[in-house]
């Protein structure tokens, strides 16, 4: 499989779970809110600032159908979080080949045919 | 178990604050390691993933639920330091946009889910990979123990912070017991989510998996005397 249909196999995946699945989760208290109802300080939680965001609890405000609100507030999470960590780990990234630590990637017997045009991508650019 | 505000006082607050800055701060220059041009993108891809993967409450009985916390899960697929980079990314996208975990608890949040699970996850995950034979079919396995061990580990944490600030008096023997038995049991999820994913990945494209290069260069080696003979 070629490293851009893995990723997009990825994101299709990620995008399917935020916004289809997330609609059929237990909406049970998770382990840590049910601890804290059995031995007494759940009432010790106190809103967070971010309350009245307009995706406060994955749920879109506005939108009053249940399965599209979270849906929604799920993909735009995604999205944000796609940006957000793809950018950084752009910026953090080594660049070039000077300081190549990872003894795997120039190997030819495991690379990839998109990693190697990337590379001559690269090495024109 | 993400942590609401109100649960510990400020002094603890401010203490996993500064635990989280100095972790977050030491992956910036640890994930430069970990990344390149093609790990770069499988890293922002594996937060969007941890994300995702994290509004899926699954029930684990008697009323209550667990999600993902994919601390081992991306240490192994993308490195440790990466993984930490990732879920703190998560955990401020989910405090900031969603509500879910506090403001003031972000600090506790990165330092029990960002780096705890990272820590121990990836920590058991290096130990198995060693004493394990040297297989890649080994590699799911082993994240999988890691991810298991990892869940109960920070509810450990949790309970360790809760006795030093928490804003309520009660029996902290009974906070131990519940957190660590129902986490044990979310660990359990934990880990079949992880193995399956690595698993996945690692049938697909070893190569992208960072915890299955130490293998596949030996594999390599080996490949290679063969052929000179």
């Amino acid at each position: 499989m070629t490293t851009r249909r893995l990723f997009a196999v990825a994101l299709v995946v990620s995008l399917l779970v935020a916004g289809v699945a997330s609609y059929y989760a237990s909406s049970h208290p998770d382990g840590l809110e049910y601890v804290a109802e059995q031995t007494g300080f759940i009432d010790s939680a106190e809103d967070s600032a971010t309350v009245d965001s307009p995706l406060a609890d994955y749920q879109t405000s506005g939108v009053d159908d249940a399965r599209i609100s979270g849906g929604l507030a799920g993909v735009i999470g995604v999205v944000v979080m796609l940006l957000l960590s793809t950018g950084l780990f752009w910026l953090v990234r080594r660049r070039g080949t000077d300081d190549d630590e990872s003894g795997i990637v120039d190997s030819g017997d495991v690379d990839s045919d998109d990693a190697r045009a990337e590379r001559a991508r690269q090495s024109e650019a | 178990m993400h942590v609401p505000d109100g649960f510990l006082d400020a002094p603890t607050s401010v203490a996993t604050g500064a635990v989280a800055a100095v972790a977050v701060a030491c992956a910036l220059r640890g994930a430069r390691r970990e990344l390149d041009d093609r790990t770069a993108p499988a890293a922002g891809l594996v937060a969007t993933f941890v994300f995702a993967a994290q509004m899926i409450n699954f029930p684990v009985g008697a009323g209550t639920s667990g999600h993902l916390m994919g601390g081992a899960l991306a240490a192994v697929l993308v490195g440790p330091w990466t993984a930490v980079l990732c879920l703190s990314v998560v955990l401020v996208v989910q405090a900031l946009l969603m509500a879910d975990g506090g403001i003031t608890a972000l600090g506790t949040n990165i330092t029990l889910i960002g780096i705890v699970t990272v820590v121990v996850g990836y920590g058991v995950f290096v130990v198995l990979r060693r004493v394990l034979p040297k297989r890649l079919g080994m590699v799911a396995p082993a994240a999988a123990v890691g991810a298991l061990v990892s869940v109960p580990a920070a509810a450990l944490v949790f309970t360790l912070l809760f006795a030093v600030g928490g804003n309520v008096p009660v029996d902290l023997g009974a906070v131990m017991t519940a957190m660590l038995g129902w986490h044990t049991v979310i660990g359990v999820g934990e880990a079949v989510v992880t193995g399956l994913v690595v698993a996945s990945v690692v049938a697909t494209r070893p190569d992208l998996v960072h915890g299955a290069r130490p293998l596949l260069v030996e594999r390599e080696l080996e490949l290679r005397t063969g052929v000179g003979r």
